[in-house]
C-alpha cells in the first residue's frame, strides 16, 4: 500500500519528495532536515479498532475508579482522576481546572470516541458521516492529550505523600497506565491512512 | 543540498491537517477543507507575543506559592523552587530532580531556544539549520511534560483533605504556572520550522 498522494512534502523544512512505498513499521526521514516523513503504521485497521475499543474500556476504570488511596490514622481518603480536576476548580485558580479537565479527561475522551466512530466505519467498508470534520478534530487535539504527564504526576504524588503517609495505589492507576500506552498506539499519525481510503471510495 | 527541491517553487502547499499537496493557489484544502497556507500567517510576530506573555506570566508563577500545607498543626506555603529545596533537604532528591527538570529546565529551555530561532530566522541566518530545525522538533516533543508540577498540586489537594488533621489546596502561582505551559504550547505551534529553510532561498 502507497502513501495517499504522490507527492509528500516535509512538513518541517517544505521539501518535496515523491511518495514510495514503504513497509509497515518502515519510515522515510528527511533528507534535508531529518524530520519523519512518513511512518507507515505497523497495525491494520481491524487491530487499531480493537485497541480503541480496549481504550475505552480502561478509559472508564481509570475514571470511575481512585488513582490513589491514603491512610493517615485510621483515616481514609481516595481520589479519583475527576476529583483531581475538581480540587483545582476551588478558590481563585478556577481556570486552571478546565485546562487539566481537558487535558487528562476530555481530550483522550474525544480521541477515543472519534476513533472508534472512524475506524469502526472503515472496517465496514464505509466512510463514516463527518468524516472531515472527526479527522480534522481529532489532529487538533493531539497536541492536548496530556495522560502520560499525569502518570508521572501520580507517581510523583505517590513518593510525595509515601514519605509522611501510608500511600496506595488504586485500581485506576493501573488502566490509566495502560490508557497512557493504548492512547499513544493509537492517536499518532497512523490515522491519517483513512484519508488514502477515503480519496479511494470519492 | 541545493537539489532537494522545495514544494513552494513547484506551486505546492501542503495541508497541516492531512498531509495533502494543495495547489498554492486554493486557499483550502480540496480533501479535508481546512485553511492551507504557504507559511504560517504572521508567525514570527504571533510567537513573539505568546513567548513574551509566557515570560511575563513566569515571573508571578515562580514568586508565588503553589500550594499550602496544613499538616500536623504546622501550616506552610511553598513556591515550586521552595517545594524543590524540600525535596531535595528531605533525601528524596530523584524527585526533586524531576520537578525541577519539569518546572524549570524545561520552560527556560523553551524560552531561549523559541528565542533563538525567532532572531535567527528574523536575521535569515544561514546557521547551523538542521540542528535548528531539530531543536525545535525537541522542545515540540519536551513542552507539555512542564504540566507535572500542576497535575502534582492536584492530586494532592485532592487527597489530603482530613478536615483539621491536615489539609492541602493549590494556590495562585499553581495558575500562572498553567498559563504559561499553554502559553509556550501556542508559542511552539505558531512558529512555522519552514521559515529556517527559507534563508536558503536568496530571491525575496
Ligand atoms: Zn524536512
Ligand atoms: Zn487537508
Amino acid at each position: 500500500m502507497t502513501i495517499a498522494t504522490d507527492w509528500i512534502i516535509c512538513e518541517h523544512c517544505d521539501t518535496l519528495y515523491r511518495a514510495v512505498p514503504l513497509q509497515p513499521g518502515q519510515a522515510s526521514l528527511c533528507r534535508r532536515c531529518g524530520a519523519v516523513l512518513w511512518r507507515q503504521p505497523r497495525l491494520g485497521l481491524q487491530q487499531q479498532l480493537a485497541l480503541t475499543i480496549t481504550a475505552a474500556l480502561m478509559f472508564v476504570f481509570a475514571n470511575s475508579f481512585p488513582v490513589i488511596t491514603i491512610s493517615f490514622e485510621g483515616l481514609a481518603n481516595a481520589a479519583t482522576l475527576g476529583e483531581s480536576v475538581k480540587a483545582l476548580a476551588q478558590g481563585q485558580i478556577t481556570p486552571m481546572a478546565a485546562v487539566m479537565g481537558v487535558t487528562v479527561i476530555l481530550a483522550p475522551l474525544l480521541q477515543i470516541l472519534l476513533l472508534f466512530w472512524l475506524l469502526g466505519h472503515a472496517c465496514g467498508g464505509r466512510v463514516a458521516p463527518g468524516f472531515k470534520l472527526c479527522m480534522r478534530t481529532l489532529e487538533h487535539l493531539r497536541p492536548w492529550s496530556m495522560l502520560e504527564v499525569c502518570l508521572l504526576g501520580i507517581l510523583v504524588a505517590i513518593i510525595k505523600l509515601g514519605s509522611m503517609l501510608s500511600v496506595h495505589p488504586g485500581i485506576g492507576l493501573w488502566a490509566l497506565a495502560m490508557l497512557a500506552v493504548l492512547i499513544i498506539l493509537i492517536s499518532g499519525k497512523s490515522v491519517q491512512q483513512l484519508w488514502a481510503l477515503y480519496e479511494a471510495r470519492t | 543540498m541545493s537539489e532537494l527541491p522545495f514544494a513552494r517553487d513547484h506551486g505546492l502547499v501542503l495541508c497541516h491537517i492531512c498531509s495533502k499537496a494543495c495547489q498554492a493557489d486554493s486557499p483550502t484544502c480540496p480533501r479535508c477543507d481546512s485553511a492551507v497556507h504557504a507559511r504560517k500567517p504572521h508567525s514570527i510576530s504571533r510567537t513573539w507575543a505568546f513567548l513574551v506573555a509566557a515570560l511575563i506570566f513566569y515571573i508571578p508563577a515562580n514568586t508565588l506559592p503553589v500550594m499550602y500545607t496544613q499538616m500536623f498543626g504546622s501550616a506552610s506555603e511553598n513556591t515550586i523552587l521552595s517545594g524543590v529545596i524540600e525535596f531535595w533537604k528531605g533525601g528524596s532528591w530523584d524527585i526533586a530532580l524531576l520537578i525541577f527538570f519539569a518546572s524549570v529546565v524545561v520552560p527556560c529551555l523553551k524560552f531561549f531556544a523559541l528565542g533563538l530561532l525567532l532572531v535567527t530566522c528574523q536575521r535569515r541566518s544561514r546557521w547551523a539549520m538542521r540542528e535548528r530545525s531539530r531543536l525545535f522538533r525537541f522542545i515540540e516533543l519536551i513542552g507539555y511534560w512542564s504540566m507535572l508540577d500542576v497535575l502534582v498540586v492536584a492530586l494532592v489537594a485532592a487527597l489530603v483533605q482530613f478536615r483539621s488533621l491536615s489539609t492541602v489546596e493549590p494556590r495562585l502561582g499553581i495558575l500562572f504556572f498553567g498559563v504559561v505551559v499553554v502559553l509556550t504550547m501556542f508559542a511552539a505551534m505558531s512558529f512555522d520550522p519552514r521559515l529556517i529553510w527559507d534563508a536558503e532561498v536568496t530571491d525575496d
